[in-house]
């Protein structure tokens, strides 16, 4: 052993076994495949380490494996433990979430996405609402949010498409003087005012024959 | 095909479906067994361990949290209860057990020595390192543990788990040598 041997190791070479065992970042595994490149005794103990890999995964191989009876006193512990009731830990409730949006169709997703920020959207305008109707009130005024829309017009049932972005909705609604009176339901429908009065039914057709052709629109029909 | 993650095994146990459970185990149920009956050099008892360290996943799934893989929790808690075990155990049972050391097909130092077998000789040095060092030794390169979660299990500083590696490391080298096999290094 010389000198050179009984210096400390450099982070590199100390990082050699998680190389071999390849459970490095991406970022550091870059690192020690330059170094190895370019110091030819440190590719040499590297051999070293993947030796040490090798037979540490043969010795462990050759261990076995438990015998039943270990799955056997397991499941009768279990069986003889109180029945419990369903909890919701933080840990299960981030799965579940995490669960709920991969089972989701990439379709599905985007027109969740659509429909909260839309959500968000009409909030914001309700808020905004409020604060400008205050600001320009001249007199005593109470502090109510603007009256929600009623049952009197005639409305109609949308469901926008899935890729429509809330901009696209947004001015959908502005450039045809909609309103939307709840929602969204079961399978995404808004119930949307298209005439602040009961319109007949030609006109009503006519109407939502029009908004069919827009292009954030998926599915519209006449409701009461 | 995708197969369900270990992380909504654990949800669904913590709801009490055994099923889950029965997936969990069949999964993980070898590793786990194999790290303490290389820490605890006797059969019987890392069956129990292992059986009793998958008893606390049921009992305590519904507290993962999910900060780390949920193979690396089980060998955390299995770790802890082979640890507990060994201090537990009088010290001339593990003197036994160790000079029997665990079961492994290699040949003695001399018999491998004469066919010349280094690999042979390399795992049954493997088997004389200390629990300290084995467990890291196994936990990196057969359990595939990343610095970080070595950290979680063992309970140490990354650092620590980084230098004690390297230690472990040249232990080996040294009982290597004193069998007649001089890897140049260190």
């Amino acid at each position: 052993m010389n000198a050179a041997d009984e210096r400390e190791p450099n982070d590199i070479e100390l990082l050699l076994p998680w190389h071999a065992a390849g459970t490095l970042s991406v970022r550091e595994a870059q690192r020690v495949e330059a170094a190895l490149a370019h110091d030819p005794e440190l590719a040499r103990r590297y051999e070293v380490v993947r030796e040490e890999l090798g037979q540490t995964i043969h010795l462990n191989e050759t261990l076995g494996a438990p015998s039943p009876r270990t799955m056997q006193a397991l499941f009768a512990k279990i069986d003889a433990e109180p029945p419990r009731r369903p909890t919701l830990s933080a840990a299960s409730l981030g799965m579940r979430i995490g669960t709920f949006f991969s089972g989701l169709s990439p379709r599905a997703l985007a027109w969740s996405a659509s429909a909260a920020m839309l959500a968000i959207l009409l909030q914001a305008g309700l808020i905004a609402g409020i604060v400008l109707k205050e600001k320009n009130a001249t007199g005593y005024e109470t502090a109510s949010a603007p009256a929600a829309i009623g049952d009197e017009g005639s409305f109609a049932l949308i469901r926008f498409q899935p890729l429509a972005t809330a901009i696209d909705i947004t001015k959908f609604l502005e450039t045809n003087n909609l309103s939307i009176a709840s929602g969204p339901s079961a399978g995404g429908l808004f119930r949307v005012r298209i005439g602040e009065a009961k319109l007949a039914k030609a006109d009503r057709d006519r109407i939502v024959k029009a908004l069919q052709e827009d292009k954030v629109v998926g599915f519209i029909a006449i409701t009461e | 095909m995708q197969t369900t993650s270990d992380e909504v095994l654990i949800g669904r146990i913590a709801n009490g479906d055994r099923l889950a459970m029965q997936v969990l185990f069949a999964r993980h149920h070898v590793r786990v067994y194999r790290f303490v009956l290389r820490l605890l050099r006797n059969e019987a008892t890392a069956e129990d361990v292992t059986s009793e360290t998958f008893l606390d996943v049921w009992r305590q799934a519904g507290k993962f949290e999910g900060r780390s893989a949920v193979s690396t929790w089980m060998l955390s808690m299995a770790r802890f209860k082979a640890l507990s075990m060994l201090r537990r155990r009088p010290v001339e049972e593990l003197d036994e057990e160790a000079a029997g050391a665990v079961e492994d097909d290699a040949d003695t130092p001399e018999t491998a020595l004469a066919k010349k077998d280094k690999g042979a000789i390399l795992r049954q040095c493997l088997t004389k390192l200390s629990a300290e060092h084995r467990e890291i030794v196994d936990l990196v390169y057969y359990h595939e543990k990343s610095v970080e979660e070595v950290a979680v299990i063992v309970g140490i500083p990354e650092a620590t788990v980084k230098t004690r590696m390297f230690y472990a490391r040249k232990k080996l080298s040294a009982l290597l040598r004193e069998q007649g096999i001089d890897r140049g290094w260190p």
